[in-house]
């Protein structure tokens, strides 16, 4: 009964949030929807029984969309709406509603046909994380190793590019120093 | 739940007692703490701290409450109100929610009601993420209300907020694997158990327990932290508009934030609640978040503020390489002793 009240509550709100993130012409409101949306998401996985994946949802989007809110904060003035252009509205309106028709469908085609099964159902006994680490490293080891890589490579690129002047210090810059070092000459002459 | 077999059963109104207890309590403990800094840091740095108002200042505190709550509540003219207002509630809402997977006092049964208070409010198995998890959700409140504010000096403080965020929350996740390892449960309860014979986790792992009391005072922001509201810098950072119960909310967050990182360093470090020689576990955990508290005082008394470019080579080229060898090392050690 809780459940129930406590589903239909996170699914109203969330729904909710994720319209705002959509429409709003406010920065600031899309961003913040966006990411009380994904924080109310974990409920869903809390009511599940499933805590640990819960945590795991409010760790990383927590982390990712605060990342957002930097780029946000570089490229548009937060207190004023964003003015967008649109070449074509009834295309985008279109394209847009069809791939979400397309998601819908795909999604609810299983539960719609009775095909779902629990493959690794929650045990009794075996904590929510060992049941994660023992998929993760017997079932799915490929796909979890293929993502590890991809984040390797991901890492080595981001350092890569923004490590040209790794050692340039913006306060303790060399050019600076000799600028110091002629006036302090210039001083003492 | 394997934990309380042996316990009368958890209520829902014994749950509500427990929150409402801590509430009540910690916002409590948050205000009274602002008075206890002072007199620490003024002892620290010989004046005398408050101490007209009541005996030895005490009622400076019921004094600021005042002053606070009947300050003007002002909200800058082109500011994005709904967001201004709900980001110190964001700050402070965490702060206590992170509250409610930790177990703060003991449990105890209310004697004419017969109702069972348990001393963790919601005792989900993966306590320790789920306190990180919050207090991460926390950092909002800083970057929201700087950027809804319509002030230059708020943009800056948020923007420090990203940063800090961005990278003390990876030096935190990587000094409290190295314990959960150890463990091998995300549990409060079972880090508490786990060194029950006396052994503190610290004594295994110092380089963790000194890796999550710096990424701790970062993330609570704390000096030598404290760079979103460095006020030698950029006025005040994010609360730069701020004023009465709103800026009241904000502080009682940090200090809700600080008495939890206590609480994480006490259970997961330093031995929990268990007893210890003639001393009953209840007081030694106490001792040991006042311990913890009175340390971050003695820290912010100790050093000063840090740049922020020298923040970000802490994180990245010191503590980050650091918790990693960490981990490696623990994993080795483990795969040859176990």
């Amino acid at each position: 009964m809780y459940e129930f009240i406590a589903f239909y509550i996170f699914a109203i709100a969330t729904t909710i949030l994720f319209v705002i993130t959509v429409m709003s012409k406010n920065v600031l409101y899309s961003m913040t929807s966006l990411a009380a949306g994904m924080v109310l998401i974990s409920g869903f996985f809390f009511l599940l029984g499933a805590d640990f994946l819960g945590v795991v949802q409010l760790i990383v989007y927590v982390g990712a969309v605060m990342a957002l809110y930097a780029f946000a904060m570089m490229f548009f003035d937060a207190t004023k709406n964003v003015k967008e252009k649109h070449q074509n509205p009834a295309l985008v309106f279109l394209l847009g509603g069809l791939m979400a028709l397309v998601f819908v469908i795909m999604f609810s085609a299983p539960v719609i046909g009775d095909n779902i099964q629990a493959l690794y159902p929650i045990e009794d006994g075996v904590g929510n994380a060992q049941a994660v680490g023992m998929v993760l490293f017997t079932k799915y080891l490929v796909p979890f190793e293929v993502a590890a890589v991809m984040l390797l490579v991901a890492m080595i690129a981001g350092i890569i590019l923004a490590g040209k002047k790794m050692d340039y210090s913006l306060t303790k810059s060399e050019a600076i120093d000799e600028e110091m070092n002629v006036e302090l000459k210039k001083g003492e002459e | 739940m394997e934990t309380a077999t042996m316990l009368p059963e958890v209520t829902a109104a014994g749950v509500i007692i427990k929150a409402v207890l801590i509430l009540a309590v910690i916002a409590a403990i948050a205000g009274f703490g602002t008075y206890i800094e002072r007199k620490v840091l003024a002892f620290m740095q010989r004046r005398l701290g408050p101490q007209h108002v009541g005996p030895f200042g005490l009622l400076q505190l019921a004094a600021d409450g005042i002053k606070l709550f009947t300050k003007e509540d002002i909200i800058p003219q082109h500011a994005n109100k709904i967001i201004f207002a709900v980001a110190p509630v964001i700050t402070a809402a965490t702060a206590f929610i992170a509250l409610a997977a930790v177990p703060v006092f003991p449990d105890f049964t209310i004697p004419l009601l017969d109702i069972y208070v348990p001393s963790i409010a919601s005792d989900v198995n993966v306590g320790i993420l789920f306190v990180l998890g919050m207090m991460a959700a926390g950092l909002y409140g800083p970057l929201l209300a700087g950027m809804a504010q319509a002030n230059k000096w708020g943009i800056i403080g948020s923007a420090r907020t990203a940063i800090q965020f961005l990278s003390y929350e990876v030096v935190t996740g990587l000094s409290i694997l190295a314990p959960i390892m150890m463990v091998g449960s995300l549990s409060f309860v079972d880090f508490n158990n786990y060194q029950a014979d006396g052994t503190w986790i610290v004594v295994y792992q110092p380089v963790a327990f000194v890796l999550f009391l710096i990424a701790g005072y970062a993330e609570t922001n704390r000096t030598p932290f404290d760079l979103l509201e460095h006020e030698a810098e950029i006025v005040s950072g994010y609360v730069t508009e701020y004023s009465g119960m709103r800026w009241g909310l904000f502080f009682i967050g940090e200090y809700a934030n600080m008495i939890t990182i206590g609480v994480i360093a006490s259970i997961v470090f330093l031995g929990g609640y268990n007893d210890f020689w003639i001393f009953p576990g209840w007081l030694m955990i106490i001792a040991k978040i006042a311990f913890s508290f009175f340390f971050m005082l003695w820290v912010r008394a100790a050093w000063p503020h840090i740049r922020p470019d020298q923040l970000m080579w802490l994180c990245w080229k010191v503590l980050m390489p650091l918790a990693v060898v960490n981990v490696v090392i623990t994993g080795i050690v483990m795969m040859i002793v176990g």
